[in-house]
């Protein structure tokens, strides 16, 4: 594939009865950005308006360093002319053609230099692991393998944008684990662009590198993944427990005790070593009930994990009990530092001091390791 | 077919012949000017769509003779249909098989348009919409994916519209007239008989046009199932 990748921007305003949507997106030309929102919030629209199956009157879409819709000057690609693939909520495989029929009919009507779309095909077909299932029917497929020749679909006809519209919404749990490990090796290895629109705070923490927070048709907040999510001014992922991903590298491991460090900027963590390979880059899901503060480095404590630092800033809480404390681990320039979220009790606060500013500990009680 | 002896009759062979023959053209016909209508039908969200429908659905309702009558009279000397194919040099239409085979396109339409428009509902816009997102224009994605999904819808359609055809007497009483060999068809043929109290002959044809019917339908059908194979 091609060296750098255009941003992909849209300004799309659509006005129906009842429903406003009113965005202006720039994200970036590679990673994943995922969208998020309540129902209603325009997520699909915002999709489908990309992708130019609705037209959004007025609209101006660039991606790939191509202009599909200006409105402004009269330019409008219909979708077919757009290089992008599209993955519904449900798979919505031709039913009259086999598995390879599928990812043929996307091939053929490729829209990218064949330069750029050699081995599109093969490679999908490894990326979401279809190579037994390309002579079966479409019928006889379960909902799981539907929706990974849908995916395979999409980038066998090697679009310069992807995008996934809540691609596991209409699948049961076991069904989107044995999918999961299939989308991190996607979003590892694609260099295009991919829009993820989900509700699922496990695909988001999992798959995005870029956060868009939908409300009412408006953006909440967008940007990189822990500067959104460790944001105090917006309701995180609505009604779910507040977290923070780091980005971390299996920096040693205490083989004594089973336990792992995962090094991320400004600090580390000991965690379960469930095997991962010294160097290996992987995230690390931290909710913010979690995390306790401290004021003074913890003794005589079972908790593994404590590590200094900065209040910045106090928020609301699900409860007006609680309170979101936003922390700035490792403050040095140089080795940079990470966004941590803890969930206390407002009486703690108030018993402890706590302001802007503090000084403090945070203690971790649990962390997830994800791929 | 039983009664060998009956059947033996030249002017019944030729009845049945031509009955065929008028009942392929028609339909061929048929599903060519059905397809585009049962899909705008299907799709539009026009105010026309309404009266179009009633239009369409008219000679379910209509007395046959009735749109005999009408076409007879439209395709005469003195209708518009007539001074049409009469300025193109055609001749007039009335007692000829062509002018049956207007008839019959007309009476069996509603039978062709609407199996072809529930199937092409019956799609609905994902897999379309799912075809442009994979770079199909809109030709493409109506016969690469439309029209392959809507293929059961073709089979009724086409089996509906032959056996309406096959069966047809009052428009073809009226427009085609009985000219044997020309505008005789079987229906018209066992009126003949049976007027003539030649009942043997009459179930000999009858019953031949009864499984002629079903082994038609039959192999469109079992056509259209060795095409999919089910698990």
């Amino acid at each position: 594939m091609s060296g750098e990748r255009q941003p992909l921007r849209a300004r799309v305003r659509v006005a129906r009865e009842g429903f406003t949507l009113d965005v202006d997106l720039e994200l970036p030309g590679r990673g994943v950005t995922a969208v998020q929102g309540p129902s209603g919030s325009g997520k699909t629209t915002l999709l489908r308006a990309i992708a130019g199956l609705e037209r959004a009157p007025g609209a101006r879409i660039e991606a790939s360093g191509q202009t599909w819709q200006d409105d402004g000057r009269g330019v409008w690609l219909p979708a077919h002319r757009r290089s992008l693939g599209y993955v519904f909520q449900e798979a919505s495989l031709f039913t009259h053609l086999d598995v390879r029929g599928n990812l043929a009919f996307g091939q053929r009507r490729r829209r990218t230099l064949p330069s750029a779309a050699a081995g599109a095909v093969a490679r999908a077909i490894d990326l979401l692991e279809i190579g037994p299932l390309l002579n079966r029917r479409t019928d006889t497929l379960s909902g799981g393998e539907r929706q990974r020749v849908a995916i395979a679909r999409a980038l066998a006809a090697a679009p310069e944008l992807l995008l996934l519209d809540e691609p596991l919404a209409s699948l049961d749990q076991a069904r989107k684990q044995e999918i999961m490990p299939l989308l991190e090796r996607l979003h590892r290895e694609l260099e295009i662009p991919v829009l993820y629109v989900s509700h699922a705070p496990e695909e988001i923490a999992r798959l995005a590198d870029h956060l868009v927070l939908l409300e009412q048709g408006r953006v909440l907040a967008q940007g990189p993944l822990a500067q959104v999510l460790s944001r105090l001014d917006v309701p995180g992922l609505a009604g779910q427990d507040a977290f923070v991903v780091l980005d971390a590298v299996v920096g040693a491991r205490d083989a004594s005790w089973n336990l792992l460090r995962v090094d991320f900027p400004g600090g580390h963590l000991w965690v379960r070593d469930e095997g991962a390979p010294s160097g290996q880059a992987l995230r690390v899901r931290l909710l913010a009930r979690d995390v306790s503060l401290a004021m003074q480095p913890p003794q005589a404590t079972s908790i593994v994990n404590a590590l200094p630092a900065i209040v910045r800033g106090i928020g609301p809480a699900a409860h007006p009990a609680l309170a979101l404390v936003s922390l700035r681990i490792g403050d040095d320039e140089a080795a940079g530092g990470s966004d941590l979220l803890a969930e206390v009790t407002r009486r703690s606060l108030d018993a402890l001091g706590i302001q802007p500013g503090a000084a403090v500990w945070a203690l971790v009680k649990s962390a997830a390791l994800l791929a | 077919m039983s009664g060998v002896s009956a059947l033996s009759s030249a002017s019944d062979l030729s009845a049945v012949w031509l009955t065929f023959r008028l009942a392929v053209v028609t339909t061929a016909i048929l599903l060519v000017i059905a397809t585009p209508l049962a899909w705008w039908l299907a799709r539009t969200g026009s105010r026309w769509r309404a009266p179009v429908i009633a239009l369409v659905a008219l000679p379910v309702v209509l007395p046959p003779t009735v749109l005999g009558f009408y076409l007879l009279v439209a395709m005469g000397p003195n209708g518009p249909i007539g001074a049409l194919t009469r300025f193109l040099g055609a001749g007039l239409l009335p007692f000829t098989f062509a002018g049956l085979v207007v008839g019959s396109t007309i009476y069996s339409l509603p039978f062709v348009v609407q199996p072809l428009q529930v199937a092409f509902s019956g799609i609905g816009r994902r897999p379309l919409e799912a075809a442009a997102t994979l770079g199909a224009g809109p030709w493409d994605r109506f016969f690469n994916v439309a029209l392959p999904l809507a293929r059961p819808g073709y089979v009724l359609a086409a089996a509906l519209g032959f056996a309406h055809t096959v069966g047809e007497f009052g428009v073809v009483l009226m427009i085609g007239g009985n000219i044997p060999g020309r505008t005789r068809t079987a229906a018209v043929q066992i009126y003949d008989h049976v007027e003539a109290l030649r009942y043997g002959q009459a179930h000999a044809l009858a019953g031949g046009l009864i499984a002629f019917s079903f082994l038609t339908v039959l192999l469109l059908v079992a056509a259209d199932q060795r095409r999919r194979p089910r698990s």
